[in-house]
């Protein structure tokens, strides 16, 4: 259960909400982001997440943007995976928020809640990943960018205190050709075996995985093996499977064999695809 | 759903075009305060996880599940739950379709329905089943349901023809 002691702030501005983090902490603390709210209401029931002062950011007008600038899509942080759906300005990030949870939660959930969320499947990353998009953050040196490779490593790697603000997507990647295939155990409904999403750019495949490991990845290496035309693409499968980064899951939704076996034919079944666009 | 003692806030809540002033913790989900605190048990405690949407109330138009929600998200906003819709013709559809047996799903899917048909009156199948699968119903009433919403459609394109 969350604690009954919890103080709730809603700041206006980035900095409001910086200083409010920063003086909380100097008091001993333990203050939170809160933007939807969904993970931290449901895991503080189960006494997995420890707060007493939530800082609601919904009201920050950075995090509230999507719409395209001349280079970039912006898309803030506090918008819900709804809003991407109906707005459908990035299709293959429509496709991805699509297959998180429900509809009707998909109007509470955000995308920074996504991304910075515990739960590992976060598919909402895996469009950004593809695309090479900057991360927007705010914290102790003002808002900063950086490339998502090099703060997503597992997760995003924010400093105590940081805000994600924004993804920034350049344009010239959001129309490029695309696949995403979410794969359950059965029927349309429920928690996802596995997610695969790809783009084609320059004549190349590149794919980002959710559900196969405890945390959503794009792998270059996979990449160069799935890549390389000179072999047939089970051999490539084959050998690109040697660079999973991590431990292949093993739980209720799918044992590690069953997913693997899942990942090679929802990979031969994006790359007939796509080789062909 | 916790009751422990605490600070508390007196804020006032918009429910069914009522202004509701009530104290509340900033821990309290809505669907604690709209049970416990102001007598609206429409509202079903069922999962209280965000999966089962027995809990489903309308807020501005949309609709959410109020065991994922707190109160204080709520303040100054335009909640609706299933006692505004009193005599609402989704309502009167369930009825009429028997998308019931046990009945206690039956408020969060009348508020998704009503929710679905606000922001699109005339939706496709496909809308329809992804709306729809955000709710549990355990009798498994989901032909009915259906039948619910496309009576309410088809009704309203009789009256507008």
């Amino acid at each position: 259960m969350l604690s009954s002691n919890i103080d709730y702030y809603k700041p206006m501005t980035i900095k409001e909400a910086l200083e409010l983090f920063y003086f909380l902490k100097a008091k001993n603390k333990r203050p939170i982001y809160y933007a939807g709210g969904t993970e931290i209401i449901t895991l503080g029931r189960l006494n997995l997440v420890e707060t007493d002062a939530l800082i609601d950011i919904k009201e920050l007008k950075e995090c509230q943007l999507f719409e395209f600038n001349e280079s970039y899509l912006i898309s803030g942080a506090v918008i819900s995976l709804t809003d991407i759906e109906e707005k459908n300005l990035f299709p293959l990030l429509s496709i991805a928020s699509m297959g998180i949870a429900d509809r009707t939660a998909r109007n509470k959930i955000t995308l920074g809640g996504n991304l910075c969320g515990q739960i590992f499947y976060r598919e909402a990353i895996l469009p950004f990943l593809l695309c090479d998009s900057q991360v927007v953050v705010a914290g102790y040196n003002g808002v900063e960018a950086f490339p998502i490779e090099q703060i997503f490593n597992q997760n995003l790697q924010l400093q105590d205190g940081q805000i994600l603000i924004q993804l920034l997507t350049e344009k010239k990647y959001i129309n490029l050709p695309y696949m995403s295939i979410k794969k359950r155990q059965q029927w349309d409904t429920g928690y996802p075996l596995l997610t695969i999403a790809s783009i084609k750019s320059d004549n190349q495949l590149r794919f980002a995985f959710s559900g196969l490991c405890p945390f959503p990845f794009r792998s270059k290496q996979m990449e160069v093996e799935l890549n390389n035309t000179n072999s047939s693409i089970e051999e490539r499968i084959q050998k690109a499977i040697q660079f999973i980064p991590g431990e292949i899951l093993d739980d209720v939704e799918g044992s590690k064999e069953y997913r693997l076996f899942v990942l090679k034919n929802t990979i031969e079944e994006i790359m007939n695809e796509m080789e062909g666009r | 759903m916790d009751q422990s003692p605490s600070k508390k806030l007196s804020v006032s809540l918009s429910i069914n075009d009522e202004i509701r002033q009530v104290e509340i913790r900033p821990v309290d989900t809505l669907l604690y305060v709209l049970r416990t605190k102001l007598g609206l048990t429409g509202a079903k405690p069922g999962c209280l996880n965000g999966d089962c949407g027995a809990c489903s109330v309308v807020m501005n138009g949309t609709v959410y599940k109020s065991c994922i929600m707190l109160a204080i998200e709520a303040v100054g906003q335009k909640i609706t739950t299933i006692e505004g819709l009193k005599d609402s013709p989704i309502q009167k559809a369930f009825v009429e379709n028997f998308a019931f047996q046990c009945g206690y799903c039956t408020p969060g899917f009348i508020m998704n329905c009503h929710s679905l048909l606000l922001k699109n009156p005339n939706p496709t199948y496909e809308t329809l089943k992804e709306w729809l699968s955000s709710n549990i119903c355990r009798c498994t009433c989901y032909e009915e349901i259906n039948e619910a919403v496309l009576s309410v459609i088809e009704n309203k394109e009789k009256t507008n023809e």
